[in-house]
């Protein structure tokens, strides 16, 4: 019963929020099907009559349609910018399908001897359409548009990673930050909204052409009213157009901080965080939450801002590893330390730059940086007992698997077995207690808030110091978790704010205080 | 009148209709009789322009069809088709006014020619209202009709326009159809493979074959006259019963040996449906005996 209170709580707290997304996801929805239907309904008329276009367009039409709904965004960034018009534009591009197949299927379905009717009675073809052919069509018309709606209303959701709002920003955000009743509050009204426009579209399946005028009338007085809405409420003046993943918009040591600590309040969109560098590097933003050592700063060319009220604690990579074991396999420690102190952030950075900007694979890319360090040693054909890593799901785990691998190999007689990918951290994290990984390569920042979560003001205390929280987590985990934080490997990985380095100069932008004195100037 | 000069349709190397040429004329009713893919029917889809031809020319009323766009001839033609085609989402009252409403007729106009329409196709008004799926067979043909007929074009085609009909109710809609005087004043050319309707409908009849027509001329000379061994087998089934139909009771008059009792009430009938009426009685069986032997004698001079 708790949990259910807490959820209609959290819908009290937010409903001025949720209104605002439900608003903005029906606008997108509505939008982008009428779109579709002004451009879908005359395509499908097109190919009824040229039917050897037919395969053309409905060709290309599957195939956008199978376009990842996340890769069509992120194609979409660089002509369309971001906010509600690539949204709209993709979500254009996944009703067409339905629309253009169920109006050619339809037309091409009316009964030939009524169509021979009509033209014997002397209707020319704009007659026929009209008079015969559009309304015994539109029933299968209708039908597509039906599943236009529900996808479109499943497929908005994502319009949050392109900073154009809707339930997304619940739903998204609610994953990232372990919130069910997040997740919920947006899932639940996204649901409501798909079934409740198949009801209302199935109705109008059913209803004669007169109410069918009436309700294009009203769709057209809403399509104007939404229309007029995105117009003026994505334009705000802004000095700084900042753009923060939905996980740092919710989280103390992220937007919350920003403004209470910094004083920071940039009324920033919600946008993911596989295309916030793009859109960053493309200055249709021109503030971001990265993370301080992704490839992609060094891509891009973005600076980042000095954290001079450290309001983001740090996030040290280091192994972590059971007592038990490092007992167990005498000579590991000393091995795993090889790597302690010898990335700093820059390297870290330039490493997953060679992965994910330049293509290289996360073994050349470690084998190439040991071997500078003249730390790489060939591998001996092991015979010892088995040592398993693991790793989470993203590109600079993948290298650090990889040295760890290639130094155990090198170094020692045991053999290695890679796990990679394991979801998040308390997928590794319960691997790793459950014996079925060895160690792996984890965050002081992410042991202490994810992991440990003490109370805010152990937090506050501990986490403006690097080598605090490094001792505090060491310190903790071994008390209750029996586990060993080896030494730090160097680079901080942590929330970073970033900007455009040109932009920056400009502006004279080094720390957070300073960009808040410049949104404060006027 | 239409005058068809030549006119042939080739589909691939299939010569659906191979240089056919004929006339029909004011006030009459010509039928195309054939089996189906005869080219009966392709030849009347020329007619208004819903197949073109290769090669040929057709003139209505002296004027060549080509010179005007389709949609206005088709106007100007009155069409029945097969199984009616009536629009499935007008109910009956729009869809006899379909040509009126694109020739932008008066509301009152419209009104009242569909009411005087009904009248003489025995239909009733409340199936204004009704849709063409809730109608029997028989009263959306008659439907199909009236559409045909509402702008009294002098031009009628009509494509097997009661070949969907059962045996009962088919005969009832000819006796209707050949006393209908909206008939009087048009050339209608009528397709049928039913060679009964030919003879009962037609003034003159077209058999077509293989894409040619092979004999047109009146149903007497059709069967007294044919043109060669395939006009006379095509009737050979229904021979006797299509002589007994296209004899008329007063055509046999002069050759009755006695006054007939029943005279008055076979009056205006036909041969066949007088000998229908005589055998069902037996009081009747002189009579029927009499008009037996006064056809034989007529049929005598026929065939000479």
């Amino acid at each position: 019963m708790t949990e259910q209170q807490s959820f209609w709580e959290f819908i009290i707290a937010q409903h001025e929020k949720l209104l605002l997304q439900v608003g903005q996801h029906l606008g997108l929805t509505f939008l982008s099907l009428l779109l579709a239907i002004a451009v879908g309904i005359p395509l499908g008329v097109l190919i009824s009559r040229r039917r050897t276009l037919s395969t053309l367009v409905l060709g290309s039409a599957g195939i956008l349609q199978t376009v990842p709904s996340i890769a069509l965004l992120g194609f979409m960034i660089p002509l369309f910018g971001i906010g509600a018009k690539p949204a709209i534009i993709a979500l254009l591009i996944y009703a067409l399908l339905p629309i253009i197949r169920n109006t050619y299927a339809g037309i091409t379905g009316v009964d030939p001897v009524v169509v021979e009717a009509a033209t014997a009675l002397g209707m020319n073809k704009n007659q026929r359409l009209f008079k015969v052919e559009f309304p015994l069509a539109m029933p299968v018309i209708i039908a597509g548009i039906r599943t236009a709606a529900v996808i479109n209303v499943g497929v908005a959701t994502l319009a949050s990673f392109v900073a154009a709002g809707g339930l997304g920003e619940f739903i998204f955000g609610g994953i990232s930050l372990n919130n069910s009743n997040m997740i919920l509050a947006g899932a639940i009204p996204a649901a409501l909204l798909a079934v409740m426009l198949d009801l209302i579209i199935g109705y109008l399946q059913k209803s004669t052409l007169k109410t069918l005028r009436r309700v294009f009338y009203i769709l057209g007085v809403i399509l104007i009213a939404t229309g007029l809405y995105f117009l003026f409420s994505t334009k705000p003046e802004r000095k700084i157009i900042a753009g923060f993943t939905p996980e740092f918009m919710g989280r103390q040591d992220g937007d919350l901080g920003l403004r209470s600590i910094y004083g920071l309040k940039l009324n920033p969109l919600v946008v993911s965080d596989a295309i916030m560098y793009e859109a960053a590097y493309q200055a249709k933003l021109d503030l971001i939450s990265g993370y301080s050592t992704d490839g992609r700063i060094k891509a891009f060319d973005l600076v980042v801002l000095e954290d001079d009220k450290t309001i983001f604690p740090p996030y040290y990579a280091a192994p972590i590893i059971k007592t038990r074991t490092l007992k167990k396999f005498p000579g590991l420690e000393e091995t795993l330390n090889l790597l302690a102190g010898k990335i700093n952030d820059s390297i870290m950075t330039n490493l997953n730059y060679k992965t994910e900007l330049l293509k290289q694979t996360p073994e050349k890319v470690a084998k190439d940086f040991l071997v500078s360090q003249h730390l790489y040693k060939k591998a001996n054909l092991g015979t010892g007992e088995t040592i398993r890593i693991g790793s989470k799901i993203f590109g600079e785990q993948y290298i650090l698997l990889e040295m760890y691998k290639m130094l155990i190999e090198g170094y020692t007689n045991y053999k290695v077995e890679t796990k990679t990918g394991l979801g998040g951290t308390k997928i590794c994290f319960d691997a790793l207690m459950n014996d079925a990984i060895d160690f792996y390569p984890e965050y002081t920042g992410t042991g202490l808030l994810v992991l440990l979560k003490p109370s805010e003001k152990t937090i506050a205390k501990v986490s403006k110091d690097s080598r605090q929280t490094y001792a505090y987590v060491q310190r903790e985990f071994k008390k209750q978790y029996s586990l060993q934080w080896l030494k730090p490997i160097g680079f901080n990985n942590a929330y970073a704010l970033m900007m455009r380095r040109s932009q920056a100069q400009e502006l004279h932008i080094r720390t957070i205080s300073e960009l808040g004195n410049y949104c404060a100037e006027k | 009148m239409i005058t068809i000069e030549g006119v042939s349709k080739n589909y691939g190397s299939n010569k659906a209709v191979d240089k056919v040429s004929f006339q029909a004329n004011d006030r009459e009713i010509l039928v195309l009789l054939g089996t189906s893919g005869c080219g009966k029917t392709t030849t009347l889809k020329m007619i208004n322009r819903l197949v073109e031809p290769d090669s040929g020319t057709i003139y209505i009323d002296g004027k060549n069809i080509r010179e005007q766009k389709p949609e206005a001839l088709r106007k100007n033609i009155g069409f029945v088709m097969q199984q009616a085609g009536l629009f499935p989402h007008y109910n009956v009252a729009q869809n006899i006014a379909v040509v009126p409403n694109l020739l932008n007729w008066e509301k009152k106009k419209i009104e009242s020619r569909t009411l005087q329409l009904l009248e003489k196709l025995h239909l009733t008004e409340e199936l204004l209202n009704y849709f063409p799926h809730e109608l029997s067979g028989g009263q959306q043909q008659r439907i199909g009709v009236a559409r045909a007929l509402i702008a009294d074009t002098s031009v009628l085609l009509m494509d097997e326009p009661f070949g969907a009909l059962d045996t009962i109710t088919k005969s009832a809609i000819h006796d209707e159809f050949r006393n209908l005087d909206e008939l009087r004043n048009k050339t209608t050319i009528l397709v049928t493979h039913d060679v009964s309707e030919a003879f009962e409908l037609g003034h003159r009849i077209g058999l077509m074959d293989k894409g040619q027509l092979i004999q047109i001329g009146s149903p007497a000379e059709m069967l007294y006259h044919p043109v060669n061994s395939f006009v006379k087998d095509f009737f050979a089934g229904n021979r006797l019963m299509l002589e007994y139909k296209i004899a008329s009771v007063k055509m046999v008059q002069p050759y009755l040996k006695k006054q007939l009792k029943a005279q008055e009430r076979i009056q205006n009938a036909n041969v066949w449906e007088a000998l229908q009426f005589f055998s069902t009685e037996h009081t009747f069986n002189e009579d029927y005996e009499a008009l037996l032997q006064a056809f034989n004698q007529y049929r005598k001079l026929q065939t000479v």
